[in-house]
């Protein structure tokens, strides 16, 4: 294994919310991120998965040090990023940048895309020369599959999949050395989608990006990940190497969470479906189960599940998972790909 | 276009629906004449991306528009025309004998009220119940969509209840006065993975015991593989394939469906390839192409492409809007001038 750039240990989020009257107030702490620890390496993409409510945007920002963790550390290339000052840490951000969710909303409507793409060089190099700047921008543009010609352009005439490609070249247009992409995709179409998931992935290989690609659904990152950690309610329940997530998952929310990715053939969705899948919704983030935090939905639980919280454990083969009973599922739960009948069967 | 192969008389037959919109920089098509027909009991599923016009399409002969759109055309339910009905008219109508299920079950609720108020005032409308029976008839329905201890749950505000909840909620309140025919314009895309699955469990289930028919909108092919009985798929306002589910998934023919349903990343397959992107973005509206709308973005675009393609048509119902000729289909003739941009 190779050095790792990035070290999250222990990593917790906590907010506090403010409830009751003038009379009787009362806190309420609700942990969105809880107790997150993995490594990556130069040149890794890690995906992480979750449904809303799963803590993997708060992961993201405080990772790049947007929000405050309560506990825990942060340590980019051998430096804690979690005990930097302001300054500090905007000079770090050369080399840590983000992408967000909704690309016409992180967007200024009122600047053109090459004032948008450009903007992080003039904060960062502010005697930087006008035509230079011009020059890296077009440059970028065309990294990320934009006309230079359209620098001019407002966000508004672009679609939204372009947009996204205007939010990619101004977080790459820094040279940054890890890109965290909290769920690029999921705003945009289908066809979109995977033209901006082929980007990202040939761009980390060009530029030998560390990537975080952060996503609510198992098929959007399993093309372009490394490896996968999967959240629930600020806890990692799985990292696991993608190839054998995507064979034999661990966990079984893992397990349910591949299940409930819709399968584009009416033949093979009604044999997926037969296995049963998840009952209910994720508790509310106040009122967390005790024991295992996925006990109440787990259809694998046992009396153990209710009162001891699994640790995230390494198996044998090196990936991880915090669940009492992995090691007798692992067999219940069946390959997962089904092999297609090489023509399909026509009524 | 022709029906597909039902003899029965359809619940719902629309034909050369147009919908436009008057907007700052012109007039915007968002429907540019589409034909279909939904039989009793059968479920269709109308997929496309957004700006296809799949949901102004639905909206226009709901009567739902917003003040600067305008529609053309037909939408026979049973024997009435839905587009000459005056409002009142089309009030009776809409949630007594069609229902519509948004997207967001959020903004689809009143925050004030509690959900026992909401469901009530429904059947109390349109079927004349008393408070009681009104009350008692929507205990059921919230059974019926699986909701736990509904008699308690009844008394609660809509931020009471999670996401795929208020969903179910919603359905329930679509279900209240037994419509014949219930429209869903996306109705888990807003809710997370694993609750998807289960609204499209739950609706599938409902749609089976009640025989009503079901119309469901929504910008992902592979959810409605398993649920809809046919499919039209539709680009930049216009329907590009129609065909049975095993058509669509096991035949398709249109450039645009077999790109669409190659760019789904699939979790049954055990190759992770590059996935298969359509390239290019969808036109806009205003500056439409010549000819066929998907040319600059396909892959098997010809010369003649600059014109407007045939409609092809088969017997068993199905069709597509391309050069590409259609086994054993024929070229629909279209009447002079209809799906002009012009």
């Amino acid at each position: 294994m190779r050095k790792p750039v990035l070290r999250v240990q222990d990593l917790s989020v906590t907010f506090t919310s403010r409830t009751g009257n003038f009379l009787h107030r009362r806190e309420r702490q609700l942990r969105a991120v809880d107790g997150i620890n993995f490594d990556l390496e130069p040149g890794e993409t890690l995906g992480v998965v979750g449904e809303s409510g799963s803590g993997k945007s708060t992961l993201a920002r405080a990772l790049l040090g947007l929000i405050k963790p309560g506990r825990g550390r942060v340590i980019w290339r051998g430096e804690e990023l979690t005990g930097l000052d302001e300054e500090e840490l905007r000079q770090k951000r050369k080399e840590l940048q983000i992408v967000f969710q909704d690309p016409v909303a992180s967007l200024n409507p009122r600047m053109t895309a090459g004032d948008i793409i450009a903007e992080p060089l003039w904060t960062f190099y502010p005697n930087m020369d006008r035509l230079q700047v011009d020059e890296r921008t077009r440059g970028m543009m065309k990294v990320v599959g934009l006309l230079p010609n359209q620098i001019n352009r407002y966000p508004h005439e672009f679609s939204g999949g372009q947009c996204q490609r205007i939010g990619i070249a101004r977080s790459l247009v820094l040279n940054p050395k890890l890109l965290v992409c909290d769920e690029p995709v999921s705003a945009l179409d289908v066809s979109i989608q995977a033209q901006i998931i082929n980007l990202l992935k040939s761009l980390q290989k060009k530029l030998g990006l560390a990537l975080i690609f952060i996503a609510h659904d198992l098929s959007v990152v399993r093309h372009i990940s490394d490896r996968v950690m999967v959240m629930y309610m600020g806890q990692a329940l799985e990292v696991s190497e993608k190839a054998r997530l995507y064979r034999r998952p661990l966990h079984p929310y893992t397990n349910a969470l591949m299940k409930s990715v819709p399968i584009p053939d009416p033949k093979l969705a009604a044999i997926a479906r037969q296995s049963s899948w998840l009952t209910g919704d994720m508790p509310s983030p106040y009122e967390r189960p005790k024991g295992c935090i996925f006990h109440n939905r787990c259809p694998f639980r046992v009396n153990r599940c209710e009162a001891d919280v699994p640790a995230l454990r390494r198996m044998e083969n090196g990936d991880w998972v915090a669940c009492h009973r992995a090691r007798s599922l692992i067999s219940r739960f069946r390959e997962f790909l089904i092999q297609l009948p090489a023509e399909p069967a026509m009524s | 276009m022709p029906g597909h192969a039902s003899n029965d008389k359809p619940l719902l037959r629309v034909s050369n629906l147009e919908v436009g919109f008057d907007t700052r920089e012109g007039l915007v098509k968002a429907v540019n004449g589409i034909s279909f027909e939904v039989a009793e009991g059968e479920t269709l599923a109308i997929v496309g991306e957004s700006g296809s016009g799949k949901s102004q399409m639905v909206l226009s002969f709901m009567g739902l528009l917003a003040e600067n759109g305008h529609v053309s055309g037909e939408a026979f339910f049973r024997d009435k025309d839905l587009l000459k009905m005056k409002p009142r008219d089309l009030n009776k109508i809409r949630g007594r004998h069609i229902a519509m299920i948004f997207q967001d079950p959020m903004t689809s609720l009143n925050p004030f009220l509690t959900i026992e108020k909401q469901m009530a005032e429904v059947v109390m409308h349109h079927q004349g119940l008393g408070r009681e029976e009104a009350r008692a008839h929507a205990v059921e329905m919230l059974r019926a969509v699986r909701i736990p201890d509904p008699e308690e749950r009844i008394k609660q505000y809509p931020h009471e209840y999670s996401g795929g909840m208020r969903q179910r909620v919603m359905i329930a309140i679509g279900l209240l006065c037994e419509p014949e025919l219930l429209i869903a314009d996306e109705p888990s895309t807003a809710l997370d993975v694993t609750v998807q699955a289960q609204i499209t469990e739950l609706v599938s289930e409902l749609r089976k015991q009640t025989q009503m028919s079901l119309i469901l909108i929504t910008h992902d092919l592979a959810a409605v593989a398993e649920i809809a009985d046919r499919i039209i798929v539709m680009y930049a306002g216009e329907a590009v394939e129609t065909g049975t589910v095993n058509d669509i998934f096991y035949r398709p023919q249109h450039p645009y469906t077999r790109g669409l349903l190659a760019s789904v990343p699939r979790l049954d397959r055990e190759s992770d390839d590059e996935l298969q992107a359509i390239p290019g973005n969808p036109p806009n509206l205003l500056e439409l192409p010549d000819g066929c709308r998907f040319r600059d973005r396909c892959t098997q675009a010809m010369e003649q492409c600059r014109e407007r393609p045939p409609l092809w048509v088969t017997e068993d119902g199905r069709s597509s809007r391309c050069f590409l000729p259609v086994e054993g289909g024929k070229v629909f003739a279209e009447p002079a001038g209809a799906g002009d941009t012009a």
